[in-house]
């Protein structure tokens, strides 16, 4: 299921009109994983504050989405570009990957409630797929 | 049995009585076959399913998306006892409709991401939260009758 030229294109494009409000999101984002998938709190044990809208949860997302914004710029190499945090994620954060497949889908509902006319379904397999290429090149280095 | 908090209880029923099942029910079903195009392989007598634009456009899906909604209506009213609610449709899925069940999951997430779309910013996490849980409770009852 890799992505195609139109995917890419896609993708870019919609990158091209949310990216303005892309640390908000990102932070909408980690917020709904937190409170609609409470497992995933227990990779932030050391956080002091893990309600939606807290300052640890703000800057967290802003940290992810800009990792997710420097995908889209490389989209046509992901392994290559995400090599380095793959390697982190892999022997540092050792987060499951399965989590990868929760953000996503965390991420994709927040389009969908800010950007309802942009999120068509085309556009909607296309975030899809490129969010799993970008979860697939994190781990990358896992084994 | 399923616990349900009454913020719980309270939401389901808040977005149930709101929902416009015709157009919710059709563009959920219609995006799933978008986004998962293997599930097109359930509907093999519907027509044309050649590009997103045909799937959005053809009646049989718009039809049978708000059949699957208006039965999410039975676990709407009898939510604690939604695995009993769906004994008869979980056979049905199964031994009749051959239907894996990683595909509710799949519908369940088109579901969730029309139903954000058309509430904004009233679906928040906790409305995100309840929603999910409950077409979880839904996927797994009909799944029970699986062997």
């Amino acid at each position: 299921m890799s992505l195609t030229a139109k995917d890419m294109a896609t993708v870019k494009t919609l990158w091209g009109k949310i990216s303005s409000k892309s640390d908000e999101i990102g932070a909408e984002a980690l917020g709904r994983m937190l409170t609609v998938y409470p497992q995933t709190k227990t990779y932030f044990a050391h956080w002091a504050d893990l309600s939606p809208g807290s300052a640890p949860v703000k800057k967290h997302g802003k940290t992810i989405m800009g990792a997710v914004s420097a995908a889209v710029a490389s989209i046509e190499d992901l392994p290559g570009a995400m090599s380095q945090l793959s390697e982190l994620h892999a022997y540092k954060l050792r987060v499951d990957p399965s989590n990868f497949k929760i953000l996503s889908h965390n991420l994709l509902v927040v389009l969908a409630i800010q950007f309802p006319s942009d999120f068509t379904p085309e556009v909607h397999v296309a975030m899809d797929k490129f969010l799993s290429a970008v979860a697939l090149a994190l781990s990358e280095k896992y084994r | 049995m399923v616990e349900w908090t009454d913020f719980e209880r309270a939401t389901i029923q808040d977005i149930f009585s709101k929902m416009d099942y015709e157009s919710v029910g059709h563009n959920a079903l219609a995006r799933c076959l978008v986004v998962y195009p293997w599930t097109q392989r359930y509907f093999g007598k519907f027509g044309n399913l050649y590009n997103a634009a045909a799937i959005m456009g053809n009646p049989m899906v718009a039809a049978h998306g708000a059949v699957v909604l208006h039965g999410l209506d039975k676990a709407v009213k009898n939510m604690d006892n939604i695995k009993a609610t769906y004994a008869e449709l979980s056979v049905l899925h199964s031994e009749k409709l051959h239907v894996d069940p990683d595909n509710f999951r799949l519908l369940a997430d088109c579901l969730t991401i029309v139903v954000a779309s058309r509430l904004g910013t009233g679906f928040t996490a906790d409305v995100q939260a309840a929603f999910q849980k409950f077409l979880a409770v839904v996927g797994s009852a009909l799944t029970k009758q699986y062997h």
